[in-house]
């Protein structure tokens, strides 16, 4: 989800109430002793592994790796080890693919691109947008910030095709259809979603630290960046990783922005290449390896930390 | 607009002033106009202005560069008797809502059973969560890939007709293909949202439940649906917002394909806008489109907000 706020299914929401505190392995309550013997187990009653729903789950969890799996052994063949269901392992490993995909796709300068972008957007999201939803979370009750709330919250509903065609042009007049307008666009259009789960986290931090540096003589930046910020943390983690999954793996954007090909991203490049993979399906699936790969690997270092600041994103 | 801001956001702010240090001062800080300033300006530039922009240039006949002039509301006339363009839509709607329905299906049933007492929690979670890392796109190609080579050939192997020829090259089938694309890749981070929603239950509910002799069923729909019945409205319209704008997986699997079959709104927004010289015309598509999906998102809060249990 996407979506992001504009593209993509990267959005997420706030629910109706407070978690009761969010134990990331849920409510793991150890059964009463002596507990009856029923067949049923409610989910959180039971004392026993249910093995069954174990292997139930394992089971459809091939469904993810089946096609990751037909990615890696298609990558690794050499043309006349196509053919057949495409599912066999390679008889002999087809190594030259990736050195193929890298020199076509201009790898190194695409991933840097793409690194760079997503960096970049990252950043600026982070420091900006925890800012504008500071001002806005702490002044709700003056009409001014109050309209900008909602001004800011209501482009969640405006679906990107309205945009798509006036701001590739827009972009284009300013000298910036290029990385810089990405990122700059990446960072304007986080800010409807951010400013919706950044306040209503900012609302849970008690007033009184800042009330107490104000009386010490503290400017509001300075409250902002000392005290507002560093307990900003979850928060930033949780829209940190939304935002990086949401710019690196974006095409639409790219794709109408992007002028000069040498700026390209990578999923960008996939389909700029597509007409010369048809006839070379190896190099092909290399080269959405070499693409899907480096979140993939960041993401199975740092698993567990990405799925509890998603679902501390969602409990807020 | 503002009604569209959904109210389950717990941002209710008490419209008292804060209690300051001195209470006559009311005075705002300087630096709060500075913290925003810049923000509204660009989204003014990059998001506002581009939209009444849209609209305006939705009432020209302007081909996306050049010489342009008024023609009223013709944009608007034409669409409605345009067959590729009613095309989209009967696309773009069959495909976000059972896509919809399907990943919020699939997703929930999946975290109840991530909630449960299970071996390998928390890696099993983390591979649940791996099609959301990846891009639609690049996935797409290798979707494509096994849509046209392994699954026809598999199919043949076991005798199945049906399935013996690529569903991307068959009119009639091709959606399907972008349907289990899109499934197999939002489903993930739905289910992260409903763990989330799951953990927020109460144990003793359970229990209590489980005393009075409550089956699982039971349990689910008089307790778990319940109290998360707010990430489920919030899904639902997220969701089919999404699907409705579905672009990269269709980009990907069939390039809308065969002939016309399976363009979507936004593909044909993007077509014609950018390669076809239908500037206005397709901007005019997009304003209706706007309209479109505003009145849905609106619909779906008030009825799934209705059958929510009041917090």
């Amino acid at each position: 989800m996407s979506t992001t706020p504009v593209s993509g299914a990267n959005t997420m929401a706030a629910p109706p109430r407070p978690a009761r505190g969010s134990d990331p392995d849920g409510p793991d309550l150890p059964g009463r002793p002596g507990g009856r013997d029923r067949p049923r187990r409610s989910p959180s009653e039971g004392h026993r592994i249910n093995w069954w729903l174990t292997a139930l789950l394992v089971a459809l969890s091939l469904t993810i790796f089946v096609p990751l799996y037909f990615t890696v052994v298609t990558a690794l063949k050499t043309q006349d080890q196509l053919g057949g269901t495409g599912f066999a392992f390679p008889t002999e490993f087809a190594w030259g693919n990736f050195a193929e995909a890298w020199r076509l796709t201009d790898f190194s300068r695409t991933a840097l691109n793409s690194t760079l972008i997503t960096v970049g957007a990252v950043a600026l999201t982070l420091l900006t947008n925890s800012m504008v939803a500071y001002a806005i979370a702490r002044n709700m009750h003056r009409r001014l910030f109050k309209g900008l709330f909602f001004y800011f919250i209501s482009a969640l509903f405006i679906p990107f095709p309205i945009l798509m065609l006036p701001v590739a042009k827009q972009t284009a007049l300013l000298g910036l259809d290029n990385q810089v307008g990405l990122i700059l666009l990446y960072v304007v259009y986080g800010l409807s979603f951010n400013i919706f789960i950044f306040t209503a986290y900012i609302n849970s931090i008690p007033r009184e630290l800042e009330e107490a540096a104000i009386v010490d003589g503290a400017s509001t930046w300075t409250v902002f960046w000392r005290i507002i910020f560093p307990l900003l943390s979850p928060m930033n983690a949780t829209v940190g990783i939304l935002t990086c999954l949401w710019v690196w793996n974006d095409f639409l954007l790219p794709l109408i922005i992007v002028s000069d090909p040498r700026g390209a991203t990578l999923p960008l490049v996939q389909y700029v290449f597509q007409a010369q993979f048809t006839t070379n399906y190896t190099v092909a699936f290399a080269s959405y390896l070499m693409a899907m790969a480096p979140l993939l690997i960041v993401y199975v270092i740092a698993q567990r930390w990405v799925i509890s600041g998603v679902t501390r994103g969602a409990i807020k | 607009m503002a009604t569209t801001a959904p109210r389950t956001a717990g941002t209710r702010t008490p419209s008292a002033p804060p209690p300051g240090i001195r209470p006559d001062r009311t005075r705002l800080p300087r630096a709060f106009y500075w913290m925003v300033l810049p923000a509204v300006v660009l989204f003014l530039v990059f998001h506002t202005i581009p939209v009444l922009q849209g609209v305006f240039f939705s009432f020209t006949d302007s081909p996306g560069y050049g010489e342009w002039s008024f023609v009223g509301v013709d944009n608007y006339v034409a669409l409605f008797t345009d067959p590729r363009v009613i095309a989209a839509y009967g696309f773009t709607f069959r495909f976000a809502f059972l896509a919809t329905i399907l990943v919020n299906a699939f997703a929930l049933a999946v975290a109840i059973g991530l909630n449960a007492r299970i071996k390998f929690k928390n890696t099993l979670r983390g591979i649940y969560f791996i099609p959301n890392v990846l891009s639609v796109l690049v996935i797409g190609y290798v979707f494509q890939y096994l849509f046209s080579g392994a699954v026809p050939t598999i199919a043949t192997a076991l005798g199945i007709d049906r399935l013996s020829t690529s569903i991307l090259a068959d009119p009639q089938l091709a959606w399907v293909g972008i349907l289990i694309l899109a499934v197999w890749q939002a489903t993930a981070f739905n289910i992260i949202i409903y763990l989330a929603g799951l953990q927020t239950v109460p144990v003793e509910l359970y229990e209590a439940s489980s005393l009075d002799g409550a089956s699982s069923w039971r349990q689910f729909r008089s307790i778990t649906f319940p109290m998360i019945a707010g990430f489920f409205t919030i899904n639902m319209v997220l969701a089919l917002k999404t699907f409705l704008q579905v672009f990269d997986h269709i980009i990907a699997l069939t390039n809308g394909g065969p002939g016309t079959s399976t363009e979507s709104v936004g593909v044909l927004i993007y077509r014609g806008g950018f390669q076809g010289g239908e500037y206005g015309y397709q901007l005019a598509n997009a304003v209706v489109f706007m309209i479109v999906i505003i009145a849905f998102a609106a619909f779906q809060l008030r009825v799934l907000q209705r059958r929510e249990v009041s917090a």
